[in-house]
């Protein structure tokens, strides 16, 4: 239990940053962790509630006031043991979680008040890598049953992990030439330093994982001989389609899916660049942000970000999205902190441009569906680069085509119970439940393994190799 | 004499009890010598006086049956060589009895029989060797309430009054005695008995004996040993010596007759199976030794219990350890000694009266008739203790386990975290459980309700503890406090074998004598190596091979027995139930059931004496864990893997500190359970069983757990060695994981165990009451009711049978008028916030319901406003209860239980008492408040009917309800309650809220409300009393659906704690005991305060939404009237759908069960309660001062609760102030009875000539009170016994002076009213929190024990005061000037009101340095914080709480 009164007694800190016109200079992480006694402080706020809101905010189910407590009593090392148990990579998501924690803790129905769960979290998986105490764990025996995991994104490595310690033998199959998925090559350096993301697959090909990076299932590998060469085949290979923009001009040079230039910047190809351009980003959200943090970065002449709804309250809603639900409210994402304008509730009505874009028009709309023009408001803003950071609408089908496995109606690998709808074939991730967040996708990985696992421990699973004993069950 | 003893008896009629039919008693009887004139008269060749006996016996109606009955007898007389006299019927008129007595009556005649033997002693022998012949070989159907040449008994189901009316033997001047024993019974039995009326062969007996499962257990066991060279080969004829299913009382009855024919005095017998209390230098050296040595051959028999008894040549009484029964006694000149529950049950002329005395704790009182005097306790005692060298057999023979050569302790032999997992620890054990035993040598302490389901409906297979619910104390005996009262308790305990109980010889002292039961490694290591001639010890492997499977664990157990048979063939006696050995291949069986097992393997095989059982076990890691081993028959237990484990936690303390104190913590838990039950010994709860099982199979229960309550049916062995092979499976896995795992059982994970409050229920619960919003509250019951009730609860087993077709819902009554139903619970402003209290009483006054004040009293400004709670709380505190409290209320709550903590009192620390709560408590700020366990003025239910009465004086308008907490017997419980005359009675279940409360009662004690509240309803409607009771029930009802099956089942109104305020804005972060709630509810931190968001609108809608959703159930049900669903039992059935029913047994037949009676019983509250106000004293004395006539009366022992009525009628028409000083004078003259002067409001005086019982000035609201004998009395006042037990209890202002001794407990949690006392018992100014109490005369032990506030001057005369006072708590310190002026004043007072010899004295040679004041800590760091300016947390109103004093 933390500190008696501690959440009266001390105030929540958010992590310190560097100043927005500064890290713009370069392509370092910008988000930097409180002094470790402070850390404490802040962990000591916690008041191990009996019904732990945070705990049932975080997909993963991160037993929160238990590490809580020890960051408190200073027991890092029993904190990260705690935190590995239910996350697989806490430096991934103690960067990059919007962590849903903190708006469901039992201190945030003060709102801001929630404890600072997700620096703590970093900070215990910091500590830990400082201090050696993060090792290889490879499994004590071998079941010598084989599994391929294709797609090498959170999800993808997750599963491959639980897998592995489970004493199956686990192949990754990743087109990219890196693991790591958007984690690797969307989401930017400067909030996550992509040799932190080796340094975890390094742990992972310790346990005894292979990786095979160029491959992608569908082109280069029948997905058919997966399944006949390893027992069950897994597929997390992300939610990469993104939406269109259907307007006059979208076909313009200079218009580009965001992950294009994502992709691009972290592969540090210049094939697309915002330097010294009038840059649009269309889309409100985090894949926006990035394109505006590397615009930033890059020296744009000017970065402009729209978004289609309305502008959100500031403060939670209470009447509609109260504690402890996720609320729609206002959030400023770092990279407007570093510049550039925003927009609410625009509609583009078209991208203009002779060979390559030159400008936007756009008009104001209502703010909510079905998101009618208000007449009269229309304008026309400079765009050398329009960037469509409008979401993704689902998984890239050959795959699946090829191996027949079932959508859903969005589109997504149909997997109730991470099964598919082929013997043997399992999803995990954005694949299966759509664009999300790289939390959700961990703990796809972990429970599409369980589910793997037990499917493997049945004795009607195909076998390639020696079965193996049936096996206790988790729980005691 | 005898017409003299039945009238004596009639004057204690109100504390018996009548049942459904008024007329008839729970039993009633008389005992006397033989009286040979008056049958010599009645029978003709009557043999010679003392060489005849007289069978009594109640014989069947039916003639066939009688006579084979009587045959019986006969050819047992004939058998054993004795000869028949011949029959007399015994006349009776039969129109004197009640009607259920009658339809019950049996034929009741008498059997003369003519000794053949020289010796009386022997005849008297052979008749009781008959009689047990007789009685075996007839079974139950044949009842001899008396067979001796001495003495005699009349007796029936009958009340006082009628007892001479019925038999016209009584009514026969010729029938003389020297002696009698009478008895009227207040029982809280159910079925009429004729037999179950005292007084038995040799006793009458007034209480319980707690302790009675485990002393039939051990006397069974000891059964093969006896022996005796009196009885020879008789003695098998005599086993078994316990009547199979007789009652506590009888089953004593049994042992002393057996002890005493066996050779044994009366007083020995007695002394030695009801022994003293005492700490080391309390005694003569010879009387310990005494003790010591008996300690061997019988655990006590532990009360509370007044025992009478006699052989008819002495007669005397005692009571037990505790002392928790009134009597007193009275010498006159003219040589009649009376002894009697109350004083003035006898009329004397004052100069008549020699003596007058009362019992005391562990105190003999007796009467010999061959010498014609009083033997005073010490003297009787030094000639038992003197008979033989009983202190040196004890000292040569007894070894110290200490004494024992030291062993070194073993090594684990897997690695810590295997065992770990083996025996199923978790990460909580760890954390919440064993870091707190050692950081503060605790049990730890948690808040709110268990929400997790029963052990038998969990997924996660429980360890088998978990299925046993401990058995606690509620009316009918009290529970005692471990700690203030710790001179009462014992650990120690023995082990060896033992011997012939009838026989006493140096070698029955050879037994191993352990301090404490839960043994280190090293104390373990020293008894197994024990090798001393005497003492061996074998250890007996208790786990099987895993290969084998469930299958393997019968024949391990069978191993074990063959084992343990050779082992003791070898001699061993010190049998060491071991579960080291446990590996890859060997899993543990579950410690309790191997220990339950071996127990009553060795019971049935006659050799359980001849070992003691210790068990080393790796699985025993809580109080709850141990305390069950002990239940079941270990003397001492090892947990070794929790002491290894110690090691491993990060505690500020070395490994041996943290062993010490983890050992300690539980050692102090044990206590506490065991002090539940009203248990104050090891010895006597070892084996004793105090527990139901729920969730076992039956014939899991019967065989290892024999005689254990079980009725839901359960798990049979295969679920449980599954367990056990699951657990070890995962710990010796190859590919195992090291962490424990974690399972959310006293915080929600999400993997976890299921919690029926989770993010899910709260969240939609409170975004529904918030919006208003049908729709949301619908996710919220459905999700309640088919997902979180479901996995566990019982109710979640039931579905409703519909008919065909319901009726259309705006037929069904209102929702507006199906919320009056409703209450929130008791929840006191101290546990919540005023923001919170408030908040509830508003939310429950719009609607109609009531809220209810808590045990912590209601602030005065809110009884007139919307925040007034209509319930008003009485709990064993009595925080806050003065009559303006009293008279305030709509209903009048005593609470005997509650759910999360039954037997148990709490505490309130200093730092949380600020001026506000203190003066909504009537205590002083900053002085911490201790509620004691019991009721002190309820001990037993003839107590509760007391206090009921004093409240119905109090307000004769409110509804008097009385609250318990289900466990087996709450049925009978509730029947005593609605025959004592309450309104309402509340059935909690044990999962109910708690703002603090051990986490072993929250998890351990108590049953699910569903079984309770089945049983009370039965149990009611079949005794014709549910139509005068409502019914309630409470505990986890969150929805509509539980107000249905609750309804169904039995239960007019419902309860609810805990979902009104999640309502308002609780999030079940279960910070309640910690003052840190979140959410300004359960806090009185200002700063958390200001954060409380409920309104009350938000508990108006909860309770609407469950409002409509019953009447949405009830419209499909076809049931427009609520009134109508009331006791509907059958229109709930098993929702066979559920795995469980298949899977682990469960039966809820018991549950489902309608009662089998007339069509037309009610099955809900239909009448009111007989008031029993009319003829009291007090509305004379009323009618009186209305007329302004003089107010002078004669009173006797049935006047009782004299000024309750007065006070409630000055408070009514006066308000709290009452009347300036003096303005009504009351003159009273003789014996008082209960409650004199109980809540007595400012402005009363009463003055009394005479004697008082207990009670005096209970309550004491202003008032003033004196009590001097009667003018003309010659015996010395100073001596004398003036007043009983308990007086002023919860007294909160006014004075009270006694000319004369009170008895145990004076001043007990006073708060602020003065008194003067020329002598006290033990315990005196016990959880004292105000006031001032002069003592000029001899104090009894445990003075000031809890005593947190107030300031006791006792006048120090031995100059030993220091030794008999509680230091725990206060200070002594010389009296200093301002001192001297109050004390000064208070004698003077006392002398002038009382004419006080002894106060006059003292203040004519004034030596102040004789007092000795004794002066709380606490109470003087808050004097001293206040007059240091106020500082600090006491603020500025503190000044006028201080100063009210
Ligand atoms: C720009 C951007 C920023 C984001 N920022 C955050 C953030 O800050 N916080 C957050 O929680 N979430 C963020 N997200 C979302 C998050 O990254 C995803 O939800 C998460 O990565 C999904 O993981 P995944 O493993 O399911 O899929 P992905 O990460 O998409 O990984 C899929 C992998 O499969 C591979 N693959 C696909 N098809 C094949 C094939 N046929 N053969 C072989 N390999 C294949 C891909 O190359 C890729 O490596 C962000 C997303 C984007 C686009
Ligand atoms: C914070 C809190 C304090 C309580 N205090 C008392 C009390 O003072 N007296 C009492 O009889 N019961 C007390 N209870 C128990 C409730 O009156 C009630 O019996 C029980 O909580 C009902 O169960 P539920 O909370 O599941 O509805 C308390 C409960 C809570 C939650
Ligand atoms: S993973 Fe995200 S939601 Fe979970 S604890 Fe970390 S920051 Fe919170
Ligand atoms: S909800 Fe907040 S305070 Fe409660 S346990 Fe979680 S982090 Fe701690
Ligand atoms: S459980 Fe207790 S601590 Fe507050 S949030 Fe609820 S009242």
């Amino acid at each position: 239990m933390g500190k008696l009164r501690g959440f009266v007694e001390f105030d929540r800190r958010e992590a310190p940053e560097r100043d927005p016109r500064e890290r713009t200079g370069d392509y370092r992480e910008f988000v930097g962790t409180l002094p470790l006694a402070e850390l404490r402080s802040q962990a000591a706020r916690c008041m191990e509630c009996g019904v732990p809101f945070c705990h049932s905010g975080c997909p993963l189910g991160n037993l929160i006031p238990d590490w809580n407590d020890l960051v408190y009593r200073d027991r890092w090392q029993d904190a990260i043991e705690q935190l590995h148990r239910t996350n697989n990579f806490p430096e991934l998501t103690g960067r990059l979680c919007p962590a849903p924690c903190e708006a469901a803790c039992v201190l945030e129905i003060d709102e801001g008040h929630a404890v600072s769960i997700k620096q703590v979290e970093v900070a215990i998986v910091n500590r830990a890598w400082e201090e050696g105490w993060i090792v290889p764990r490879p499994a004590a025996v071998r079941t010598g049953r084989r599994v391929a995991v294709v797609g090498s994104g959170p999800a993808g490595l997750a599963c491959a992990q639980q897998l592995a310690r489970r004493g199956h033998d686990v192949t990754v199959l990743e087109r990219d030439e890196a693991a790591g998925g958007l984690v690797r090559f969307g989401v930017p350096e400067f909030k996550i330093e992509k040799h932190l993301v080796e340094r975890r697959v390094d742990q992972l090909r310790a346990e005894g994982i292979e990786f095979r990076f160029g491959v992608d299932v569908g082109r280069d590998v029948d997905p058919d001989e997966l399944r006949v060469a390893y027992d069950a085949v897994v597929l997390a290979t992300g939610s990469r389609v993104p939406r269109d923009l259907p307007v006059t001009g979208r076909e313009l040079d200079g218009v580009h899916f965001a992950m294009e230039y994502l992709y691009a910047r972290t592969r540090r190809d210049d094939a697309i660049s915002a330097a010294g351009k009038h840059v649009v980003v269309i889309g409100g959200g985090d894949t926006g942000a990035d394109c505006v943090g590397h615009a930033h970065r890059e020296g744009a002449a000017s970065v402009t970000q729209i978004e289609l709804l309305g502008e959100p309250p500031e403060r939670r809603p209470d009447d509609l999205t109260p504690w402890p639900l996720w609320p729609m409210k206002l959030r400023t994402s770092y990279a407007l902190k570093e510049g550039g304008e925003r927009e609410f509730a625009i509609s583009t009505t078209r991208l203009l441009g002779e060979g390559r874009v030159r400008e936007i028009h756009w008009a104001r709309n209502s703010g909510e569906p079905p998101f009618a023009v208000v007449p009269g408001t229309e304008e026309t803003r400079p765009a050398d680069l329009v960037l469509l950071a409008m979401g993704f609408v689902g998984p890239e089908p050959e795959p699946l085509e090829r191996l027949g496995v079932g959508r859903d109606a969005r589109g997504n690998v149909a997997a109730p119970a991470y099964a598919t709808s082929v013997d043997g074939v399992f999803a995990a991730g954005d694949a299966r439940r759509g664009q999300s967040l790289i939390v959700w996708a961990i703990s796809e990985g972990r429970r599409c393994a369980a589910a793997v696992d037990s499917w493997l421990a049945q004795p009607g699973s195909r076998e390639t190799n020696s079965p193996r004993s049936s096996r206790s069950t988790q729980h005691a | 004499m005898v017409a003299l003893a039945l009238r004596a008896l009639e004057r204690l009629e109100h504390r018996g009890a009548a049942g459904a039919d008024a007329d008839t008693g729970d039993g009633a009887g008389i005992l006397v010598q033989m009286p040979d004139a008056f049958l010599r008269a009645q029978v003709r060749d009557l043999p010679l006086p003392g060489c005849y006996g007289v069978a009594v016996c109640f014989l069947p109606t039916d003639r066939r049956r009688r006579k084979a009955l009587e045959r019986i007898l006969v050819d047992a007389v004939v058998a054993e060589g004795q000869r028949v006299v011949g029959w007399r019927d015994v006349p009776v008129d039969a129109d004197r009895a009640g009607a259920t007595a009658r339809a019950f009556a049996p034929r009741i005649r008498q059997l003369f029989v003519e000794s053949t033997l020289e010796d009386a002693a022997a005849f008297e022998r052979k008749l009781y060797v008959i009689r047990r012949v007789a009685e075996q070989a007839a079974g139950p159907e044949l009842v001899i309430p008396s067979f001796s040449s001495r003495t005699l008994v009349y007796k029936g189901m009958l009340t006082a009054p009628q007892l001479r009316g019925y038999f016209r033997d009584l009514r026969d001047p010729l029938l003389a005695s020297a002696l009698a024993l009478v008895h009227s019974r207040f029982s809280t039995n159910t079925f009429p008995s004729w037999e179950l009326a005292h007084p038995y062969r040799m006793l009458a007996h007034n209480g319980e004996i707690n302790t009675v499962r485990g002393n039939a257990n051990w006397m069974g066991a000891r059964e093969s040993q006896l022996a005796s060279e009196l009885f020879g080969d008789d003695l098998q004829k005599v086993i078994p010596v316990v009547q199979h299913g007789g009652s506590d009382s009888s089953t004593f009855d049994n042992v002393l007759e057996l002890l005493v024919l066996g050779g044994r005095s009366l007083p020995h017998a007695l002394t030695m199976m009801v022994p003293e209390a005492h700490r080391p230098g309390d005694l003569s050296h010879e009387l310990e030794g005494y003790y010591d040595y008996h300690g061997c051959l019988v655990e006590p028999w532990d009360g509370p219990a007044s025992l009478s008894f006699t052989d008819g040549r002495v007669i005397g009484a005692m009571l037990d350890r505790n002392g928790l029964r009134p009597g007193r006694w009275l010498e006159t000149t003219d040589g009649w000694v009376v002894l009697a529950s109350e004083a003035g049950v006898f009329d004397v002329a004052p100069e008549q009266v020699k003596r007058k005395g009362r019992l005391q704790p562990g105190k003999l009182f007796l009467v010999d008739l061959d010498q014609g005097r009083i033997v005073d306790d010490a003297e009787a005692k030094a000639t038992l203790a003197s008979r033989k060298p009983y202190g040196e057999w004890f000292q040569r023979e007894s070894v110290r386990l200490a004494d024992l050569p030291p062993a070194a302790p073993r090594p684990l032999a897997q690695p810590l975290r295997r065992l770990q997992l083996a025996f199923g620890y978790t990460h909580e054990d760890m954390k919440v459980m064993l870091s707190p035993l050692a950081a503060n040598a605790e049990e730890a302490v948690g808040s709110m309700g268990n929400d997790t389901p029963l052990a038998v409906l969990s997924n996660r297979r429980p360890l088998l503890y978990s299925y046993f619910k401990q058995l606690f104390a509620q009316v009918t005996n009290p529970p005692i406090d471990s700690i203030r009262e710790a001179v009462v308790m014992s650990v120690r305990t023995l082990v060896g074998a033992e011997r012939n109980l009838l026989d006493e010889t140096p070698e029955h002292a050879r037994q191993l004598v352990i301090d404490d039961p839960i043994l280190s490694d090293e104390d373990l290591e020293r008894l197994r190596c024990v090798d001393t001639g005497v003492f061996r010890a074998e250890t007996i492997d208790i786990t099987w091979p895993a290969a084998d499977g469930w299958e393997g664990l019968e024949p391990a157990l069978d191993r074990i027995f063959a084992e343990a048979d050779a082992a003791l063939a070898r001699n061993a006696n010190v049998l060491v139930l071991s579960d080291r050995d446990v590996g890859p291949e060997r899993a543990p069986i579950p410690s309790l059931l191997a220990t339950g097992a071996i127990h009553h393997h060795l019971v049935r095989a006659g050799t359980r004496l001849q070992a003691g059982l210790v068990v080393e076990s790796g699985e025993p890691r809580s109080v709850q864990s141990v305390g069950v081993l002990i239940g079941y028959g270990a003397a001492a237990v090892n947990p070794y893997l929790m002491l290894a484990t110690l090691d491993a936690l990060d505690l500020d303390m070395t490994r041996d500190e943290a062993r010490v104190r983890a050992r300690k913590a539980i050692s102090k838990g044990l206590l506490k359970t065991i002090s539940k039950m009203g248990i104050s010994t090891i010895p006597s709860y070892c084996g004793a069983q105090i527990f139901e099982a729920v969730g076992l199979a039956r014939d899991v229960v019967d065989r290892y757990f024999t005689g254990t309550p079980s009725r839901i049916g359960g798990i049979g062995l295969r679920e449980i060695a599954e367990g056990a092979l699951t657990r070890h499976a995962r710990a010796f896995a190859d590919d195992a994981d090291d962490l424990l795992p974690v399972v959310g059982l006293y915080a929600w994970r999400a993997d976890g165990e299921h919690h029926q409050w989770n993010p899910d229920t709260i969240a939609k619960l409170q975004h529904a009451v918030r919006d208003g919003s049908v729709e949301s509250y619908e996710e919220y019951s459905d999700a309640v009711n088919s997902d979180a009730a479901r996995r566990s609860t019982i109710r979640g087993l039931l579905r409703f049978r519909y008919p065909s077709q319901g009726i259309p819902l705006d037929e069904v009554e209102q929702a507006s008028e199906i919320v009056k139903r409703f209450s929130t619970g008791a929840m006191s402003l101290g546990s919540l916030s005023r923001e919170a209290h408030e908040n509830l009483a508003i939310a429950m006054n719009r609607i109609g319901g009531r809220s209810n004040t808590g045990e912590g009293g209601e602030d005065p400004e809110r009884f007139a406003d919307e925040r007034r709670s209509k319930i008003k709380q009485v709990a064993s505190g009595r925080f806050g209860v003065n009559i303006d409290y009293l008279t305030n209320a709509d209903e009048l709550q005593i609470k005997m239980a509650q759910g999360a903590k039954p037997g148990e009192g709490g505490q309130l620390p200093g730092h949380k008492v600020d001026s506000y709560i203190a003066s909504v408590r009537l205590t002083t700020p900053g002085v911490g408040l201790i509620s004691p366990p019991p009721h002190h003025d309820i001990y037993s239910i003839e107590d509760l009917k007391q206090l009921i009465y004093d409240l119905r004086c109090a307000n004769p308008r409110a509804r008097i309800s009385v609250k318990l907490v289900a466990e087996v017997g709450v049925g009978t419980v509730a029947a005593g309650v609605a025959k004592a005359n309450a309104d309402h009675v509340l059935i909690s279940g044990h999962d109910g809220g708690t703002g603090a409360s051990p986490v072993s009662s929250i998890f351990h004690a108590g049953i699910p409300w569903e079984i309770g509240l089945a049983e009370t309803q039965q149990t009611l409607v079949l005794n014709g009393l549910r139509s005068r009771i409502w019914v309630q029930t409470d505990g986890q009802l969150k929805t509509g659906r539980d107000v249905v099956v609750a309804a169904l089942l039995g239960a007019d109104e419902f309860g609810f704690a805990t979902a009104p305020l999640i309502a308002s804005g609780c999030v079940m972060m279960r910070a309640c005991h910690l003052n840190t709630c979140p959410v300004g509810i359960a806090t009185q931190d200002p700063e958390l305060r200001r954060r409380f968001k409920g309104k009350p609108e938000h508990v108006v809608n909860f309770l609407f939404f469950v409002a409509e959703e019953t009447r949405r159930i009830m419209a499909e049900l076809g049931i427009a009237r609520f009134d109508d669903l009331v006791g509907r039992v059958d229109l709930l059935e098993p929702d066979r759908a559920i795995g469980v029913w298949r899977e682990r047994g469960v039966d809820l037949a018991n549950v489902l069960r309608a009662p089998d009676v007339p069509s037309g019983t009610a099955l809900r509250r239909t009448e009111a309660q007989a008031s029993p106000l009319p003829g009291a004293l007090d509305h004379r004395l009323i009618e009186a001062w209305d007329r302004g006539a003089p107010l002078s009366f004669a009173v006797t022992n049935v006047d009782r609760t004299i000024g309750g009525l007065l006070s409630h009628e000055v408070t009514k028409r006066h308000g709290r102030a009452g009347l300036p000083p003096g303005s009504i004078r009351v003159r009273l003259s003789g014996s008082a009875g209960q409650s004199f002067g109980a809540w007595l409001a400012p402005g009363i005086e009463l003055d009394l000539a005479g004697e008082a019982n207990d009670y005096v000035g209970k309550g004491l609201s202003g008032g003033v009170l004196s009590i001097r004998p009667p003018d003309g009395s010659a015996f010395p006042a100073e001596t004398s016994v003036i007043a009983g037990n308990t007086v002023l209890y919860g007294a909160t202002a006014g004075r009270a002076f006694f000319r004369g001794l009170a008895g145990e407990r004076f001043a007990v949690r006073n708060s602020g009213a003065d008194a003067v006392v020329e002598g006290v018992g033990d315990h005196g100014c016990e959880y004292m929190t105000g006031g001032r109490v002069v003592v000029i005369g001899s104090t009894g032990r445990n003075f000031a024990a809890g005593m947190s506030g107030g300031i006791a001057y006792v006048l120090d005369e031995d100059g030993r005061f220091a030794a008999r006072c509680n230091t725990q708590l206060v200070g002594l310190d010389p009296v200093d000037a301002d001192d001297e002026t109050a004390v000064r004043a208070l004698l003077e007072e006392h002398r002038e009101r009382t004419g006080s010899p002894v106060a006059e004295r003292l203040l004519a040679e004034w030596t102040p340095e004789r007092f000795v004041k004794v002066f709380p800590h606490d109470f003087k760091r808050a004097l001293e914080e206040w007059s240091a300016g106020g500082v600090g947390f006491l603020g500025r109103e503190t000044e006028g709480a201080v100063a009210g004093h």
